[in-house]
């Protein structure tokens, strides 16, 4: 079965052709970071008039990459939820149009649904159940994924995602906008012990809950009293302390959980996947624990549709195929 | 009126109490720098409210909604906005006829997009703990 997929949930428009949800034939991604560099940050109306100005040129690439016609489409899949509401739109519509026009079933898939696929293409071995922390800019959560289409959420960030607070530490640090490469390749080179930042504890009911908020406010903090005082700032001291308070509580979390489920195959899913300080702790954690780590490669780690592609052939299997009276959501549960 | 909290959970409950009893159509302008308790504030509007949600920061989506009765919160975020026509991009004046009561973060970035009936939080930091939150308009917390 091939499915034509979209993703324009942010700042990325993506198509891909993806066959049994599992062989990427093409993989066609404009990014529109350059132009959100400009200002700092995605600013939406920009995202939705850019994703619109490219999404069909992407597709006609796609198929040209795969060398198959649009007769040769299954099923169209696209992103409906969460994410800028005007960007998904345009996704959303045009897979609508798309499907009518070809007369194939339309497939709604949850972005984060769409993340943790990413690993069913990096790793034709892994089936659920399995652990999968998925981690970006707009999302932080521990899910439980029982089934391809049977998944809870375990835990999740009381405030902001673990990206969030990696692109704000680093518009505080003046190291630009997306925040998560600059900071990852400016604390490899600093002391990881450089500053004593906060673990943020949650208190409740909810064990794997985490917050990042906090650890924002005390990177904010140390930069403001540098300032103030004329110290010099170990920038390099500073990254390197944040990876690090990052990835502990993200790992100590996961590892805690997989403990008590009882799961043996973890997985690390969405764009802060990239960042090598948690890569390389995943990687200590689960061969201290005898655990399987699954990550999937960068190109695959950031927002894509080839893993919209990948989920949307296990909503098709699973029977979850939409109408035109599809609509795009802002926020929705996984 | 000026308030003064020393922690998160302070500014959470100081904005519980704020919310409480605030009328539905409500628009609520906070400003203040990264790290403020903005969203704690909102966080604790919510509580106050009476609405059982997780809120988690709309930086990355803008505006999160919560659904209530008699009232649904409406959370935006204008961090990544560029100025007030990009608020009714996103379908501000829909969210306005909708009765509920929205809360703006950032609202600094979105100079001239309220008609001046909103009530006005300022979030300022004193100290690593401490803010001193100034509200023009909105109930006497008193």
């Amino acid at each position: 079965m091939l499915i034509l997929s979209v993703e324009s949930s942010c700042d990325e428009t993506a198509v891909a052709l993806v066959e049994n949800g599992r062989k990427v034939l093409a993989d066609e991604i404009f990014s529109q970071v350059a132009l959100h560099q400009l200002y700092g940050g995605v600013v939406p109306e920009i995202a939705a008039r850019s994703h619109l100005e490219v999404v069909t040129l992407l597709a006609d690439r796609a198929l040209r990459t795969a060398g198959r016609t649009r007769a040769d489409i299954d099923a169209v899949a696209c992103t409906y939820a969460p994410g800028l509401i005007g960007a998904v739109l345009v996704g959303v519509n045009f897979a609508k149009s798309a499907a009518l026009a070809l007369g194939v079933p339309l497939i709604p898939v949850h972005h984060i649904r769409g993340h943790i696929a990413a690993n069913y293409l990096a790793y034709p071995e892994l089936e659920p159940p399995f652990l999968c922390l998925a981690i970006s800019g707009g999302n932080t959560l521990l899910a439980d994924v029982r089934g391809y289409t049977d998944m809870s959420v375990l835990g999740r960030t009381r405030d902001d995602a673990a990206g969030e607070c990696f692109d704000k530490s680093a518009r505080v640090m003046g190291l630009g906008y997306p925040g998560g490469k600059p900071i990852d390749d400016l604390g490899r080179q600093g002391d990881d012990r450089a500053y004593d930042l906060p673990r943020p504890a949650v208190h409740g009911d909810d064990p794997y809950d985490m917050s990042f908020s906090g650890l924002k406010t005390a990177v904010v903090n140390i930069v403001h009293h540098a300032e103030q005082t004329g110290a010099e700032l170990d920038k390099a001291g500073l990254a390197a302390s944040l990876c690090r308070a990052v990835s502990e509580t993200l790992v100590g979390r996961t590892m805690r959980a997989a403990e008590a489920l009882g799961y043996k195959n973890i997985a690390v899913a969405g764009g802060v996947a990239a960042n090598s300080r948690i890569r390389a702790d995943f990687e200590a954690a689960c061969r201290k624990a005898g655990r399987t780590l699954f990550v999937p490669p960068l190109r695959l780690c950031g927002d894509n549709a080839a893993m919209i592609g990948a989920q949307g052939y296990y909503e098709y299997l699973a029977g979850h195929t939409a109408g035109p009276d599809l609509n795009a959501y802002a926020t929705m549960e996984l | 009126m000026t308030y003064t909290t020393h922690s998160e959970s302070e500014t959470e409950a100081l904005g519980a109490r704020f919310a409480k009893d605030l009328p539905g159509g409500s628009v609520v302008a906070l400003y203040g720098d990264l790290g403020c308790g903005k969203t704690a504030f909102v966080r604790g509007m919510a509580r106050g409210m009476g609405l059982d949600a997780a809120v988690t920061s709309p930086t990355f989506t803008i505006v999160n909604e919560y659904e209530g009765s008699p009232r649904s919160l409406f959370h935006f975020d204008m961090y990544r906005l560029a100025g007030a026509e990009e608020l009714f991009d996103i379908g501000w004046e829909d969210y306005l006829a909708r009765g509920g009561v929205c809360a703006v973060e950032w609202s600094e970035n979105v100079p001239g997009a309220f008609e001046g009936d909103e009530i006005a939080v300022r979030f300022e930091k004193t100290g690593d703990d401490t803010r001193e939150i100034t509200m023009e308009g909105g109930p006497d917390l008193c």
